[in-house]
C-alpha cells in the first residue's frame, strides 16, 4: 500500500506571538514543529504500513527549512519525504495550497491513501485535506478517530461526530483527516533519527509539478488576510445598589445607554 | 550548560530520550508513583525508540553503544522519573552478565530479545543475609544430570515479576569460597521458580521489587553463564559497568530538581520580590548547580574511561556513583527547601524526587561499600612502586 502523509511545519504553539507592526505571526526565534495533528496522521500511516506493508511518503509545502519537518517524519517511520517548495507558492491560502499539493501528488504517481491532520494549529482552517481530495477527485472522510481495517482496496473507519461516531467504508484511493483520538504518536527511534539525518528530500518546484502559475501563491488565492489582531476584551463590572426598584431603574438606564 | 562535545550520534540519543521523557514519562510519573504501577507502556515506547539495545553489540541486534551512551539516556529519563529509569536500567543490569561472561549460544538466544525490548531482564544477587557482604549467599545450584537445580530466595530484586530473563548468582561449591559461586539464566516460567509479593517502597514506586523464589527450580545445563566458579567475577564486572548508570540517574534527578527549584524561585514572590532575588536562596541554588555539574563531569569522564577499553574500572566507576548519588540526595533535599511548604506537598514534583533520591545511595552497592572499593584501589595503586 502506498500512503502519502501531508505534514506542515508550524510555529510551536507554546510560544505564539504576533508581530505588533505587521500583525502577522512572529516566526523569528520561535521554534518550528510538525503540526501536532499531522503527527497523529503520520502515526496512523506508519501503523498501517506495519500492519499491511507498503510505503509512507511525507509531503510538505513550504520554504526550504520545512525539510526539517520531513526529517522528523522519517525519524518517526516515514520512508521518504517530498518538499514542494518554490517562491511562487508564497502567500497561498487553502485554495491555492490544495491546488499545489494536488499537482504534486499527481506528479508522484498512483497512491492508495492520503492522510492529513484534521487541521493545522496556525491556520486552523481544516480545509486543505478535504480541498486536496476534491482536487484529486477522490473520496474523503474528515475527523477519522479509528481505522478498523483496510482490505481489498476498501478502508473501514470511524468518524468522530459531536454526538458519537459514524462507521464508514470508503474505496481507495482515498483521503482522510484524523483527530488526535486516533492514536498516541510515537517518539522518533534512534535508527529513524539516523536515517533522517541522511535523508535527501525530493524537491518539487512549480515547474516540476506543471502548475499553472496563475493558481499559485498569493495570486492564486481567493482569500487574503487583511488584518490579524488579538481581540480586546473590555468587560466592565458595575454594582447596582439601593432598593430593588432603584436597581431596576438603574439597570434600565444602563441598558438604554448601550442600545 | 557545559559543552561536553557530544558526537552527533550521542546528541541523537539525548534528543530521543529527552522527547520520551517530555512526552511519555513526565505526564505519567505522578500517577505511576501514586499507584505504584509498573511503567509497561513507557518501556514499550523506549523499546520502540531502539534504546533497549543501546549498549548491546550490533551483531545481537543492538546499537553497539557503550557506557557513555547508556549514561546519556539514563540521565534524561531520570530527569523525569527515577522509578521509570530504574526499570529500564535494571534490564541492562540483567543483561550485562550474559554479555560479559555468557557463551555465544546464550548471547544469541537472549541478547536480541533484550535489545528489542521484547523481553526485560533482571539481576538476582541480593539475599536476606547477603547484601553488602556478597559472600553470605545461601542460594545453591546443584548439577543433576543435564539440569541445574536451584534452591534459595533472592530479595529486593528490581523488575522481578515483570522481567522474563533473570541473571542469578548461586553457590555451586561452598568449599571453594569466592570461587564457588556461579551465574545462571533463569526464565520466567521455569519449573520451581516463583515470585514474592510486590514490596512497598519509600521511592521509585513505579519500579517493581519482589523476591525470586527457587524451590527445586530446574533449568537446562547450558544456562550456566561462563565457567563454573566465575560468578563473583561476573558480578563485579557487571557492577563496574552498571554503576556509572546509577550515577547518571543521580545527575538526571539532580537536574530535574534544580530545574524545578530555579523556576519556582523565579516566580514565588515574598517581601515584594521573587525569592530568587534573595542571596540566601541564590546561594543554595548556586551550590546545587555546582555540585550537579561537577558530578556530571565525573560521571561522563568515568563512562568514557570505561569505553576506552581499560581493564580495571572499579575506582572511577565507584567514585562517580558515590559523588553523583550523594549529590542527588543533597540537591533534591535542597529543592524541597526552596519550594518549602509547596515542596513538601505531593502536588509539586520535588517531594517525589527527594524520596526517589535515597535509593541511589543504597542500591548497586551502598555508598559506604563504594568507598571501600575506592580505598582498596588506592591501597593497591600506592603499593606498586
Amino acid at each position: 500500500m502506498k500512503i502519502i502523509v501531508c505534514v506542515k511545519q508550524v510555529p510551536d504553539a507554546k510560544d505564539v506571538r504576533l508581530d505588533p507592526k505587521t500583525n502577522t505571526l512572529a516566526r523569528e526565534g520561535v521554534e518550528s514543529i510538525m503540526n501536532p495533528f499531522d503527527r497523529h496522521a503520520l502515526e496512523a500511516a506508519v501503523v498501517l504500513k506495519e500492519q499491511y506493508g507498503g510505503t509512507v511518503t511525507a509531503i510538505t509545502m513550504g520554504p526550504p527549512q520545512a525539510e526539517d519537518t520531513l526529517r522528523d517524519a522519517v525519524a518517526c517511520g516515514a520512508d521518504d519525504g517530498v518538499l514542494v517548495s518554490d517562491r511562487a507558492f508564497a502567500g497561498a491560502d487553502t485554495w491555492a495550497t490544495s491546488y499545489t499539493l494536488a499537482k504534486a501528488v499527481e506528479k508522484l504517481g498512483p497512491f492508495d491513501l492520503i492522510l492529513c491532520g484534521k487541521q493545522a494549529i496556525d491556520g486552523d482552517t481544516a480545509q486543505v485535506g478535504p480541498g486536496l481530495a476534491q482536487r484529486l477527485d477522490i473520496p474523503y472522510v474528515a475527523y477519522a478517530r479509528k481505522i478498523t481495517e483496510c482490505v481489498d482496496g476498501v478502508i473501514r473507519l470511524e468518524r468522530l461526530m459531536d454526538d458519537g461516531y459514524d462507521e464508514i467504508e470508503m474505496e481507495m484511493p482515498a483521503l482522510m483527516t484524523v483527530v488526535k483520538e486516533i492514536n498516541e504518536p510515537r517518539v522518533p527511534s534512534l535508527k529513524g533519527k539516523m536515517k533522517s539525518k541522511k535523508m535527501q528530500a525530493t524537491v518539487l518546484t512549480a515547474a516540476d509539478i506543471g502548475a499553472d502559475t496563475e493558481c499559485l501563491g498569493l495570486q492564486g488565492s481567493t482569500t487574503q488576510v487583511v488584518k490579524v489582531f488579538s481581540p480586546q476584551f473590555s468587560a466592565e463590572k458595575c454594582m447596582l445598589t439601593g432598593t430593588v426598584d432603584e436597581q431596576v431603574e438603574q439597570l434600565l438606564d444602563k441598558l438604554e445607554e448601550l442600545l | 550548560m557545559v559543552n561536553y562535545f557530544l558526537s552527533e550520534e550521542q546528541q541523537m540519543i539525548v534528543d530521543v530520550a529527552r522527547q520520551i521523557t517530555a512526552e511519555k514519562i513526565i505526564p505519567q510519573r505522578v500517577e505511576l508513583d501514586e499507584k505504584e504501577e509498573f511503567p509497561t507502556e513507557i518501556l514499550q515506547d523506549i523499546a520502540q525508540a531502539d534504546l533497549f539495545g543501546l549498549y548491546i553489540p550490533e551483531e545481537y541486534g543492538g546499537f553497539g553503544g557503550g557506557s557513555f551512551d547508556m549514561v546519556l539516556a539514563l540521565e534524561e529519563f531520570a530527569r523525569g522519573c527515577v522509578g521509570i529509569a530504574t526499570s529500564f536500567a535494571a534490564s541492562a543490569l540483567g543483561a550485562y552478565p550474559i554479555l560479559i561472561s555468557g557463551s555465544e549460544e546464550l548471547k544469541q538466544k537472549y541478547m536480541p530479545v533484550i535489545a528489542s525490548g521484547e523481553k526485560w531482564a533482571a539481576f538476582g544477587l541480593t539475599e536476606a543475609n547477603a547484601g553488602s557482604d556478597a559472600s553470605g549467599i545461601q542460594t545453591t545450584a546443584v548439577l543433576d544430570g543435564d539440569e541445574w537445580v536451584l534452591n534459595g530466595t533472592k530479595q529486593w530484586i528490581t523488575n522481578a515479576g515483570d522481567a522474563k530473563i533473570y541473571s542469578v548468582i548461586a553457590i555451586t561449591d561452598r568449599s571453594k569460597g569466592p570461587r564457588g559461586a556461579s551465574m545462571f539464566v533463569v526464565e520466567d516460567g521455569d519449573p520451581g521458580f516463583s515470585y514474592g509479593p510486590k514490596e512497598k517502597k519509600l521511592g521509585i514506586r513505579a519500579s517493581s521489587t519482589r523476591e525470586l523464589i527457587f524451590k527445586d527450580c530446574r533449568i537446562p545445563k547450558d544456562r550456566l553463564i561462563g565457567r563454573q566458579g566465575t560468578g563473583f567475577f561476573t558480578v563485579m564486572k557487571t557492577l563496574d559497568l552498571s554503576r556509572p548508570g546509577i550515577a547518571s540517574l543521580g545527575v538526571g534527578l539532580g537536574q530535574g530538581a534544580l530545574d524545578e527549584a530555579v523556576l519556582y524561585a523565579k516566580q514565588r514572590v515574598q517581601f515584594g520580590k521573587p525569592v530568587m532575588a534573595f542571596q540566601a536562596v541564590q546561594h543554595i541554588l548556586a551550590d546545587m548547580a555546582i555540585q550537579l555539574e561537577a558530578s556530571r563531569a565525573l560521571v561522563y569522564a568515568a563512562a568514557r574511561h570505561i569505553d576506552s577499553g581499560v581493564k580495571d574500572v572499579s575506582k572511577p566507576s565507584s567514585m562517580c556513583k558515590v559523588m553523583a548519588t550523594d549529590m542527588a540526595m543533597k540537591v533534591t533535599t535542597d529543592a524541597v527547601q526552596i519550594l518549602a511548604g509547596h515542596g513538601y506537598m505531593r502536588e509539586y514534583p520535588v517531594e517525589k524526587m527527594m524520596r526517589d533520591a535515597k535509593i541511589l545511595q543504597i542500591y548497586e552497592g551502598t555508598n559506604q561499600i563504594q568507598r571501600n572499593v575506592i580505598g582498596q584501589a588506592l591501597n593497591k595503586e600506592y603499593s606498586r612502586s
